[in-house]
């Protein structure tokens, strides 16, 4: 690993009131995801910030407003939370997903949001590819296969967090601490496409944290799952994924939402197909077919065209598994 | 980006600290004044955050409390190896993906070259020399060899720490909770299927009626 000096900030105040043009400091949660881009030596920090030196943000807990979940809470708190369980189960199986039980137990909530991608150009320390500053994606015309099917254009990179989708999809907020007030915005608002800043993959300015994510109260009824296709089956980012949410009775979606993982470089909501599951008694190819219809406007690349049929799959098995 | 020039007068090394201490009994000799911290600090609006590339950590390994000098970039694998000579943790992919390292923090497995060495300050840490107790082999080391559940074995104490951490808190797991478990870890020779019976086996011999 490179040299690099380590900064103990007592309140978040210290982190959000650092320069926001200084590029020589990155901020650590677990640092599962860091200390790898450092190892790998696509990233040489002069200073680590390491946040866990700040008291106070690990908690899971549940109030009038819905449950919030602190910044720095461990994954594995998460998976084992029989609140998260009972009334968010999305996001109890993806948390459960994530990884293994060693980086579950160091990994953080906040950290898993802000997580870089898993692109084997942007993980190479010899390419310096658009995400690094480079002029050119070398996935769009080289090896493809685990990459965007959506929204990519100027970089494929795919969001490697499974907690995303399943956050997005419970309606999740997160609070920003920032260097003047706090912000809380929707989860859809936090991630970015790479055409609106290709160098990151959320709104986070250098100085700014996730502070908090909140969770709304379940409605009477609702019921939520997390499914992932990977491919080796004990450990594996997601080549897809599907969070689904809805409220079902008699077969039928009286609502439905569904946002994908593994397809875009953010997670990808799949309105098209929500609206041709809504209302209709579901059928196995009723729901296929609104896969395929809600992808009419996928681009895949060369080598990952698969990706449109496996998200057929990952949404049937979804949507069955909450009729 | 520049790499930070070592400082001149920095002039005390690990090798200085292991010839001088032995090794392994690092004791509270070691005083702040060799600290050698960093003088420059992180300047902030609410003031500065001091920076260092060395810290003085005290952590308790295998029940032995242990107080010394870590380095910034230095991971707690690369102490529990090369500072406390206990080698039994092995340094396989070194990058969190093998779980040949896996050591338990507190009770908890986790991959120990993914860790910063500053983080384990104040920690109580069990590798795979803290399992035997009185002469005796841990229940689970036992299984290994009873159900001959490796082959070149350089995986082998990964895998003993993680099913110990699982038997800890579940000691009657089924085979899925025993695959789960042991998902962080990899083993090359494939001794997947003996490895899975050993911690079953494992956990009905140290079941209480």
């Amino acid at each position: 690993m490179n040299k690099f000096k380590i900064a103990e900030p007592q309140t978040l105040e210290h982190v959000t009131s650092l320069s926001s043009e200084d590029t020589t400091y990155k901020l650590m949660a677990g640092g599962t995801d860091l200390l790898g881009e450092i190892k790998d030596g696509i990233i040489e920090p002069e200073i680590v910030v390491d946040l866990l030196s700040i008291p106070g943000l690990s908690y899971i807990k549940k109030d009038r407003s819905g449950v919030r979940i602190g910044a720095l809470t461990s994954l594995v708190e998460v998976a084992e939370s029989t609140l998260i369980q009972n009334e968010y189960p999305a996001l109890h199986e993806a948390a459960l997903s994530v990884a293994t039980p060693q980086l579950r137990n160091i990994g953080t909530v906040g950290g898993n949001l802000c997580q870089r991608p898993r692109c084997w150009y942007y993980r190479d320390p010899q390419v310096q590819c658009r995400k690094k500053g480079g002029s050119r994606c070398f996935a769009s015309n080289g090896r493809n296969k685990y990459h965007a099917i959506l929204g990519g254009r100027i970089c494929h990179i795919v969001h490697p967090s499974d907690l995303a989708p399943a956050l997005m999809v419970l309606d999740a907020k997160v609070t920003i601490s920032t260097p003047q007030k706090d912000k809380t915005v929707p989860l859809v608002d936090f991630f970015t496409l790479p055409s609106v800043n290709v160098r990151r993959e959320n709104i986070l300015a250098p100085n700014e944290l996730v502070k908090e994510i909140i969770l709304p109260p379940v409605k009477r009824g609702e019921k939520s799952t997390y499914r992932k296709l990977k491919e080796r089956s004990t450990w594996d980012f997601a080549l897809v994924s599907a969070a689904v949410k809805g409220i079902v009775s008699e077969g039928i979606f009286n609502n439905i939402k569904i946002v994908l993982g593994g397809v875009a470089p953010i997670p990808w909501r799949l309105e098209r197909a929500e609206s041709l599951i809504r209302g209709r008694k579901v059928r196995i190819n009723s729901v296929k077919q609104a896969a395929r219809r809600a992808l009419a406007d996928a681009q895949p690349l060369k080598e990952n065209g698969y990706k449109k049929e496996l998200v057929e799959a990952v949404l049937s098995r979804a949507v069955f598994s909450l009729v | 980006m520049a790499k930070p020039k070592k400082k001149k007068n920095q002039t005390f090394t690990r090798r200085d600290f292991l010839k001088g201490f032995g090794g392994g009994a690092i004791g509270a000799a070691v005083t702040p004044s060799l600290l050698a911290q960093d003088k420059s600090a992180l300047q902030t609006q609410e003031g500065k955050i001091p920076l260092f590339t060395k810290k003085q950590i005290a952590l308790t390994v295998n029940e032995k409390k242990f107080t010394l000098i870590v380095e910034s970039g230095e991971t707690l694998l690369h102490v529990l190896r090369e500072r406390l000579n206990l080698t039994g943790t092995k340094k396989t992919c070194g990058r969190g993906e093998c779980g040949g390292c896996t050591v338990l923090l507190n009770g908890k497995p986790v991959y120990s070259c993914m860790y910063l060495a500053v983080r384990a300050d104040n920690k109580n840490i069990t590798t795979i020399e803290g399992l035997a107790a009185d002469g005796k082999l841990h229940p689970v080391q036992q299984a290994f060899i009873d159900k001959d559940a490796y082959q070149c074995g350089f995986c082998t104490p990964g895998f003993i720490v993680s099913s110990v951490a699982l038997l800890n808190t579940n000691p009657n797991p089924s085979q899925e909770d025993i695959k789960k478990a042991l998902s962080g870890n990899l083993c090359r020779c494939g001794s997947y299927v003996k490895i899975y019976d050993a911690v079953s086996a494992a956990s009905k011999s140290t079941r209480r009626p």
